[in-house]
């Protein structure tokens, strides 16, 4: 076994779960985590042993700094056929609250902050079956018009497989007809868990996880990144977590087309599950160590305020994570299943909860170069 | 980097740190090592995998106040005029107190304003008719009340203390300290005791064989090196008193009151968390202060050296007026302990598990 340098034989001499100390010896020598050290990760106690060791990896991608972006979410429609069990922000469409936003609704949101530095669009909505694949293309080439200086980041695999569908054209012709509109990158939701209990369960009518990487998959080979997510705290068990980090780890081997890793805290309120309580920090920290320890080929794992709250999404960049995703002005998703944190962060207070956290902001656009 | 060795190897062998070493400790040690710090001389006083916390109700028996201070949002400065302002009735009191038993309460915390109106007659009625009419340990008036008490009644402080102990008081909450700095005093709470005042009424209470708490607040005017006076302060009168129970500190909320800063955030809340843990070695609990930093920072604080996560707060107006309006409810406070790997125990004001 090598040894240690002094700080790191501190560390792992307080380990209050001696089993982290294997697990933190092969993630040391380079030797990728197990199923098993998966699972040991989630079951332990010993929560600071644990962002210890998240932490060193942490640093050694990015020393000090902490990523953030200036976003603006466009949630183009709520109304969706899906209606998956966990989700408090569809509607049928004949529903109270239900919309569509026209072609002119959205490019008037965008003129409505065209004077702040937004460098990055985030636009997923509901499969609308009102909506006709010429209205994506449309809202792709407009938000390139308006703010063309903007990344856009737009459709989950979800959406994409029904724009296949109703485009009536293959996978690969589908995402080059997105793309050629202005299409750059793509975010990580729709994953939920990749397993199919949790599938049949909780969100049948969506695609399953086999669907779901065969599009990520196509996506990737198109030369386009994308993130990944995991929605956790409903009814999965700590054996599934690993599993889907695990199945993403491959098909990042396999692709390297994913960016950042976002855990998701599942919101009850409002939703099928209400019965279900939110997670607790303890739960939301360790999934962002779980993630930086087993992910050992993802560059970025971010810890998403919207769900977790500021407060401890700042703790958690001594847990493992490097980015605190956006400012996001609007955020209408987790806000409608009762998430207790801010619409909108300013840059200032963005750049206050880095730094007093010890870490060096540092603004980015939608592939991490940083923004002067 | 020696020297900060030196000095958490002094603190690993549960050596008392003076205040320049405190500040270093502060200022140079990682997040997770100050945490992992105070983690284990929380286990080192506390072994058992225990949480504690109270269920109890805040009762404010008037938000008239003289004080005045800059950091308040919810007392009614006593000359603005009238309107707002409110003492509460007996049946009002009554009703919280019956309130509070049938949810499985065992005190209650009885704070107010400093009502220029009101002299000792006043508060020996409110203690004796709770002794009257019920069995319920009664936490109640910081050292600024007491301090007022006594100077609106000409008498002293060990007097007012004998006078209200008599009549049913039962422990002294540590609020009001804010920081035990004058130069600091003199900016936010230039009407309050002094920081000498503060200590003195918690000694003469401790001497009559009073418990009490002992609070910070920070996050307003003050500077690093006033915290570490503060608890320096504190950890000399726990040596000679052996009073206090419990210590908490809490951020300052800064909406709706007279000081602009920022809002400390939840890393600077835990670090200074965990430095309280490791600077007062003769306190024995650590209060997590779920009322201003929330739920999820508060369960962390668990790692981070507190022991204990306060009260169920049935009733909380103070904070609440400043713009944070956390609540929980007992099942919800035992199931974050619960969820970081603790036991949960409901506790007395002398934390003795019940």
């Amino acid at each position: 076994m090598k040894k240690l340098p002094p700080e790191l034989d501190m560390s792992v001499s307080t380990f209050t779960d001696k089993r982290l100390k294997s697990i933190f010896l092969n993630v040391l020598n380079g030797s990728r985590l197990s199923r098993e050290d998966g699972i040991c990760i989630y079951e332990t106690h010993d929560l600071i042993g644990l962002g210890q060791m998240a932490n060193h990896v942490r640093r050694s991608l990015h020393g000090n700094k902490a990523f953030y972006i200036y976003n603006q979410h466009l949630n183009y429609t709520n109304i969706c056929k899906n209606r998956c069990r966990f989700c408090a922000y569809a509607r049928d469409r004949k529903e109270k609250g239900a919309y569509a936003w026209s072609i002119e609704e959205i490019e008037k949101r965008l003129l409505d902050r065209i004077d702040e530095p937004v460098k990055e669009l985030h636009i997923v909505g509901g499969l609308n079956v009102d909506l006709k694949f010429e209205y994506f293309i449309d809202l792709l080439k407009t938000v390139k018009r308006v703010r063309p200086e903007a990344t856009i980041k737009a459709f989950t695999s979800v959406e994409i497989d029904y724009l296949s569908n109703l485009a009536g054209l293959s996978l690969e012709e589908t995402i080059q007809r997105l793309k050629d509109a202005g299409l750059e990158m793509m975010p990580g939701g729709g994953a939920e868990v990749l397993n199919s209990r949790i599938h049949k369960e909780l969100f049948p009518k969506k695609i399953g996880h086999e669907r779901w990487l065969e599009i990520v998959r196509a996506v990737h080979q198109a030369g386009i990144k994308t993130n990944a997510t995991m929605l956790y705290g409903h009814i999965e068990t700590i054996e599934e977590r690993v599993d889907h980090l695990v199945t993403l780890r491959e098909l990042q081997d396999e692709t390297g087309g994913f960016s950042a890793f976002i855990p998701l805290a599942f919101h009850s309120e409002n939703t099928q599950l209400s019965h279900i309580p939110p997670t607790t920090a303890m739960d939301d920290l360790k999934n962002v160590a779980a993630a930086r320890l087993m992910l050992d080929n993802f560059d970025h794992i971010k810890a998403y305020w919207v769900m977790i709250g500021e407060k401890l999404a700042q703790v958690a960049l001594s847990f493992g994570a490097d980015d605190l995703d956006g400012t996001i002005i609007e955020e209408r998703i987790t806000h409608m299943a009762g998430a207790k944190s801010a619409i909108g962060l300013t840059k200032d207070q963005m750049v206050n909860m880095i730094t007093k956290a010890g870490f060096v902001p540092v603004e980015r656009d939608s592939f991490y170069h940083p923004i002067n | 980097m020696d020297k900060l060795n030196n000095i958490i190897e002094k603190v690993r062998e549960h050596q008392r740190i003076d205040i320049d070493e405190g500040l270093a400790l502060f200022r140079q040690a990682d997040f997770l090592t100050l945490a992992r710090l105070a983690d284990q001389k929380r286990f080192h006083l506390h072994p058992d995998k225990m949480v504690s916390y109270v269920v109890d109700r805040n009762i404010n028996y008037t938000n008239i106040c003289a004080s005045g201070c800059r950091f308040c949002a919810f007392f009614f400065f006593f000359y603005q005029g009238q309107g707002r302002g409110y003492i509460i009735s007996k049946q009002d009191l009554f009703d919280k107190i019956q309130e509070t038993i049938d949810l499985g309460g065992t005190q209650i915390l009885l704070q107010g304003g400093m009502h220029p109106d009101l002299g000792i007659d006043y508060y020996v009625d409110l203690l004796g008719y709770i002794k009257e009419n019920f069995d319920i340990h009664i936490h109640g008036f910081s050292p600024p009340e007491i301090d007022f008490i006594a100077k609106k009644s000409s008498l002293s402080i060990s007097e007012t203390l004998s006078i209200l102990k008599k009549a049913g008081l039962d422990s002294i909450p540590g609020g009001g300290a804010e920081i035990l700095c004058d130069d600091v005093r003199q900016k936010v709470s230039p009407n309050k005791c002094s920081s000498a005042e503060w200590l003195e009424v918690m000694r003469q209470a401790h001497g009559l064989g009073m418990r009490s708490s002992a609070t910070m607040m920070f996050g307003h005017l003050e500077k690093e090196f006033h915290v570490f006076e503060h608890m320096d302060k504190i950890r000399t009168l726990q040596d000679e008193t052996h009073g206090f129970t419990a210590f908490i500190p809490w951020t300052f909320q800064p909406d709706n009151t007279k000081i602009s800063v920022k809002k400390k955030t939840g890393v600077e809340y835990l670090r200074i968390l965990a430095m309280s843990r490791l600077f007062l070695d003769n306190i024995d609990n650590i209060q997590a202060s779920w009322v201003t930093q929330g739920d999820k920072i508060a369960q962390t604080a668990l790692f981070f050296g507190a022991n204990d996560m306060g009260s169920t707060m049935i009733e909380e107006n103070v904070v609440a007026s400043a713009g944070v309006d956390f609540m929980l409810s007992k099942e919800e406070l035992t199931r974050l302990i619960t969820m970081a790997g603790f036991e949960p125990r409901q506790r007395d004001c002398y934390y003795h598990l019940l």
